[in-house]
């Protein structure tokens, strides 16, 4: 089913949000990495402050190429989301609305999407120049020193996505491949 | 004949085939992905199979690379005996080129100095070389730039020669299984057979750059190709790893000859993102 949401995101708007749909998302997202994880996971340990408060906030795993003059941002397709597991269920169960990223999860992850009501999404990985196009602003907010790692707030205009894990923790990589799978 | 050449026009080109390779797919790729839109069962699939035409297209048209990720910069050298070359070291020459591509070009810097400290170098030096030195008097360059999400999902198999093809059947299968999504279906898998541990996975990388839909000349390979072609889209797993039949757009596979206690096998995954750009001076 086609949805339109808004960013930052409430949780009865989750609720309805089903493994498969495909969502246009308008209004701010963030990016952060890798390394933008680190930092964070590395701030926490220290019981200090994140540059973001995470609350109904979308992370966008994403580290764009630079941009050209007088263009909010070069080329910006997903990474995999996976390399960001060890730090996702801590986010989580500070607040962290949604993520979008690539590939799968693991259990610790799905089992936080639950938890807090939250919702996976994957972007078409390798479509960066297309995905651009939906990005109108994009400025950094923290780790400027990380460059393409650091976290940017981006405004995004029906920013095309699809629920891989909704919060009721359905997971669309496991049921769809099921259905075209042709050999055991 | 020896025959003299800059290492200044080694640079110049490295430079031009980086911004080309992150700006515009070798046709070979292009076609391969019209074909699959044909033949996808998925409508997901055949909706997402249209959008990476459509990004191509974009990204050729305005100039913003194809994907975010412009890959760590995989240069093969083929240098002619007969070449003699001059006006700097050969690695900083590439390197060289490498810098410049990726600063001026507007390509991402993916690439950190130390594997533990990670640190960006900023300029994504260093390129990985190979070198090999052969018959005549050209240089041969291929720059095949590499994403790591693909990258990540790579094996190398050690396998039992009593595990036989059935073995590397296995191997390809489980590896192609297990990147799933997190590939960026639909790949391109590179195989190497045969040889070291280090030389499979030189030539799984290698495979990488033969053209989509030309195959092995021998012909057991070719058929190991076609088969595992159609067992990998029978996996479901499809465009974007949404389902699908279109799960790879090829299987190039290059052999060696091995040791009698040994079957090394290599597995290089590729996104549909499967630059390379070749050129001979």
């Amino acid at each position: 089913m086609e949805k339109y949401i808004t960013s930052p995101i409430e949780k009865d708007c989750v609720k309805d949000l089903k493994a498969g749909d495909y969502v246009y998302i308008t209004g701010i997202i963030y990016t952060a990495r890798d390394a933008a994880h680190q930092r964070m996971y590395d701030t926490l340990q220290k019981k200090g402050v994140l540059p973001v408060d995470w609350r109904g906030q979308i992370i966008y795993y994403m580290g764009p190429s630079p941009a050209r003059e007088g263009r909010p941002i070069g080329s910006a397709g997903p990474t995999t989301a996976s390399r960001m597991d060890k730090y996702t269920p801590q986010l989580l169960d500070m607040g962290l609305g949604a993520m979008i990223g690539k590939g799968k999860r693991n259990q610790e992850v799905i089992e936080a999407i639950i938890r807090n009501h939250s919702v996976y999404f994957a972007a078409i990985g390798g479509a960066g120049a297309l995905l651009s196009k939906c990005i109108t602003n994009s400025e950094v907010v923290a780790y400027d020193d990380l460059g393409t790692e650091a976290i940017r707030k981006l405004t995004v205009e029906n920013f095309p996505v699809i629920v891989v894990i909704d919060s009721e923790g359905n997971n669309l990589y496991e049921t769809i491949v099921k259905e075209y799978c042709t050999s055991l | 004949m020896i025959r003299t050449i800059d290492v200044k026009e080694i640079t110049k080109n490295i430079k031009e085939m980086c911004i080309k390779a992150n700006y515009v797919l070798s046709s070979d790729m292009n076609a391969a992905m019209k074909s699959a839109e044909k033949k996808e069962k998925s409508p997901l699939g055949k909706q997402i199979l249209g959008q990476l035409q459509e990004n191509l297209k974009i990204a050729e048209e305005e100039m913003i690379p194809i994907c975010q990720d412009t890959g760590m910069a995989v240069v093969f050298l083929e240098i002619g005996q007969d070449v003699h070359l001059q006006g700097g070291i050969l690695e900083d020459a590439v390197n060289e080129g490498v810098r410049q591509g990726y600063v001026e070009g507007f390509l991402r810097k993916s690439v950190v100095k130390d594997p533990l400290i990670r640190k960006n170098t900023n300029d994504n030096t260093p390129a990985v070389i190979h070198t090999k030195i052969g018959k005549g008097n050209k240089v041969k360059i291929k720059v095949a730039p590499k994403g790591f999400g693909s990258e990540n999902m790579s094996r190398v198999f050690m396998l039992k020669p009593a595990e036989g093809i059935e073995g590397v059947k296995k191997a390809i299968l489980t590896t192609v299984k297990d990147a799933g999504p997190n590939a960026c279906p639909p790949m391109v898998i590179g195989v190497g057979i045969g040889g070291t541990f280090e030389k499979c996975a030189l030539m799984a990388k290698e495979a990488l750059t033969r053209e989509v839909g030309n195959h092995s000349e021998i012909p057991y390979v070719r058929e190991l190709e076609e088969e595992m072609l159609m067992k990998i889209n029978n996996l479901g797993i499809g465009p974007g790893g949404l389902g699908g039949t279109t799960t790879a757009l090829a299987v190039n596979i290059l052999t060696y000859p091995t040791h009698i206690a040994g079957l090394p096998v290599g597995i290089n995954i590729c996104c549909h993102v499967n630059r390379h750009v070749i050129r001979e001076l």
